[in-house]
């Protein structure tokens, strides 16, 4: 079975009078250390499937498989912890808490995985070494500049070592310099194992992956292997 | 779950600190109630520990016995009189008794001089045995005898603050002061005993209770006070019923009149004091909780505002896989931690508070607060804090995730 597995998933908005398909069924498997990027206007559904998959947002039908495991049934607190242990989840507005140093806010998802303040310190320490920020770690979000701020939400889901990180224009807010920064690291990640799901709609970005699906009104307009040129064409 | 909570004050902490002066006002209302609660406590308990102090000083056979006019007689024009013919009676007609004394409080305003320096002080007209009665001691000189009584003799034992405030020698035995236009010597000084019942038991002058009735002219009006002890072989009860029957055929009160007079032991004493503590405690209990309904209401309003204001990190804290009882505790835990800061800021101002009154009350005795006080007061406010943090609370744990993440 595929890390993940999605199966005809929909996503209705009922506004008013008329039903938003932003998920119009969707079917499509993505495997252990996938470099995948969704791309497509705006308002094609990438976000919303996006939130679906990071378990964030539960879709209206259709069947998900995690890591081989039902997401269907699960609680609001089961969900919680599929979040915790799974994945990890990349925002283009960063999405730090405020009033926390870096260093905390990467400490952050260790404390709801009963870790001790010591060891948590130690984990989040070697998560923002690896995306090179041992010299800012007490330092403030608004004490930092947008890459550096990115960085430290990347550390924050690398810190619990989850099966996939998601990542919703990550880019989104930032420079070109420090875009071409954060991708480096997103393509090392990906060369140590980590499984990338991406959403962009720069081509630039999109690049960098093994794997293009292009999403056009709520469905998967193509799914390009980079790697054989293989497109595959729905519709 | 320890853990949890360890956490989740810590970071309630980091938040209430970061509004400070918004944080500082919504606890208001608990500091104001807390503070005015321990405030009046800390004054009664320092009041009912120097009466009691005083009580036991006093010994719990000595009785007090004092005219009584009811209030209907009051109206009317008519007052009740202790005279020394009741004491007499009693010397005469009461056995049990160990000792008995008059005292004789001067009624105009009682000024002092020696050489060019004067003062106000307290004057009781009263004989040899309230030595014993009142527990006066002299340090220097000798206090009051019979034959000082007797033959009306103008001498005087003063008390310690009186010699500092005229300005006496270290040893005033000899010297001669005025009082009421008569020269009196000085034969005794007393021990120092220090304020109690808002009221310096040091400024005060003794004289003879026969010299005392002299200058004071108008006999007629004389009121005044019996002390006397009970033997220790003698049942204060019996002696209590003795004293009455006396009195109430001397003084011609019929079958099913009132007393005009009152016989108080020190328990009894005790007890009034007691009971009005009890009802100031009682009518100040209400108020109080009429206040930290206020503050805990206005505790639920700011944890409103701040569950609003950070849905979007709710939001960031659910995607990163905290659970329902995370947000929870995190936020109870503010309520709690706030309205426990308030209730700690306001015990320390209410201690602050009733030291001020009872040090700025001449003789007022030091305000005391029990623990118990603190206890009930800071439980009183963690509970508030609970029962006012828990809808914001679970508001906040109850938010959907990608709501709270989309939350502008
Ligand atoms: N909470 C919502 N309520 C109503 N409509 C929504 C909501 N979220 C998304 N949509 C709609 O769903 C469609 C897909 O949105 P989204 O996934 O954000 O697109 P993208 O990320 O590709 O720009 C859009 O038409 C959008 O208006
Ligand atoms: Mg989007």
């Amino acid at each position: 079975m595929s890390l993940i597995e999605l199966q005809d998933i929909t996503k209705f908005y009922e506004m008013g009078e008329q039903t938003v398909r932003a998920l119009d069924g969707i079917s499509i498997r993505i495997e252990k250390n996938d470099y995948v990027a969704f791309i497509g206007s705006s308002g094609s559904g990438k976000s919303t499937m996006l939130n679906i998959l990071g378990c964030l947002d539960r879709p209206t039908s259709g069947r998900y498989h995690l890591n081989e495991q039902n997401v269907e049934n699960l609680t609001p607190n089961e969900l919680a912890a599929i979040r915790n242990q799974e994945i990890g989840f990349i925002f283009q507005s960063f999405n730090l808490l405020p009033r926390a140093t870096a260093l905390h806010n990467v400490m952050q998802p260790l404390i709801y995985r009963n870790v001790r303040w010591g060891k948590r310190k130690a984990m989040a320490m070697e998560a923002l070494r690896r995306v090179n920020l041992a010299d800012r770690v007490h330092h403030l979000p608004n004490q930092l500049s947008g890459g550096q701020r990115q960085r430290v939400a990347i550390a924050r889901a690398l810190v619990t070592n989850p099966s996939i990180l998601l990542a919703d224009e990550p880019t989104g807010n930032l420079d070109s310099r420090t875009t071409a920064e954060i991708m480096q690291l997103f393509d090392e990640l990906h060369r140590e194992g980590h499984t990338l799901i991406l959403v962009t709609h720069e081509d630039e970005i999109a690049r960098h992956c093994k794997r293009i699906v292009e999403m056009k009104d709520g469905r998967v307009h193509r799914d390009i292997n980079t790697v054989t040129a293989d497109a595959q064409v729905s519709n | 779950m320890f853990f949890v909570i360890i956490e989740s004050t810590r970071s309630a902490m980091a938040s209430i600190f970061a509004h400070g002066f918004r944080s500082f006002l919504t606890t208001l209302g608990i500091v104001i109630g807390v503070a005015s609660v321990i405030a009046v406590i800390s004054l009664t308990q320092g009041l009912r520990a120097s009466v009691g102090q005083q009580f036991s000083a006093l010994g719990s056979n000595s009785l007090t016995i004092s005219a009584y006019t009811p209030l209907q007689d009051q109206m009317q024009g008519r007052r009740a009189r202790l005279t020394p013919d009741d004491l007499e009676m009693i010397e005469r007609r009461v056995d049990g008794v160990a000792s008995i004394t008059p005292l004789l409080y001067a009624t105009r305003s009682s000024q002092i001089r020696y050489g060019s320096q004067t003062t106000f002080s307290q004057i009781m007209g009263t004989g040899y045995a309230y030595r014993e009665v009142g527990q006066f001691y002299v340090q220097l000189g000798r206090f009051l005898a019979n034959s000082d009584n007797d033959t009306r003799r103008r001498v005087a034992v003063i008390g310690d603050a009186v010699r500092r405030n005229l300005n006496l020698p270290e040893n005033p035995v000899n010297e001669y002061v005025e009082l009421g236009g008569e020269w009196f010597r000085i034969v005794g000084l007393l021990e120092p005993k220090g304020d109690i019942m808002g009221f310096n038991q040091d400024d005060i002058v003794l004289v003879p209770f026969a010299t005392m009735q002299s200058i004071q002219g108008n006999q007629a009006q004389t009121d005044i006070q019996i002390q006397l002890r009970v033997s220790d072989d003698a049942d204060v009860d019996a002696v209590v019923r003795r004293v009455e029957a006396v009195l109430r055929s001397t003084r011609g009160i019929e079958q099913g009149q009132r007393d005009d007079f009152q016989i108080q032991t020190p328990e009894q004493l005790m007890a009034t004091v007691d009971n009005v503590i009890g009802m100031v405690t009682i009518v100040l209990g209400g108020i109080v909780s009429i206040s930290l309904l206020v503050g805990g209401i206005g505790i639920m309003n700011i944890m409103l505002v701040s569950v609003t204001e950070r849905t979007r990190e709710i939001g960031i804290c659910k995607a990163i896989g905290a659970k329902r009882h995370h947000i929870l505790l995190q936020f109870l835990i503010e309520a709690v931690v706030l309205s426990l800061l308030g209730g700690m800021i306001g015990v320390a101002l209410g201690y602050g508070l009733g030291s001020l009154v009872a040090a700025n009350i001449p003789g007022f005795p030091p305000a005391a607060v029990p623990l118990w006080a603190v206890m009930l007061a800071l439980g009183f406010s963690g509970f508030v804090g609970v029962l006012f943090g828990i809808l914001p609370a679970g508001k906040a744990a109850n938010l959907d995730p990608i709501d709270a993440l989309r939350y502008e």
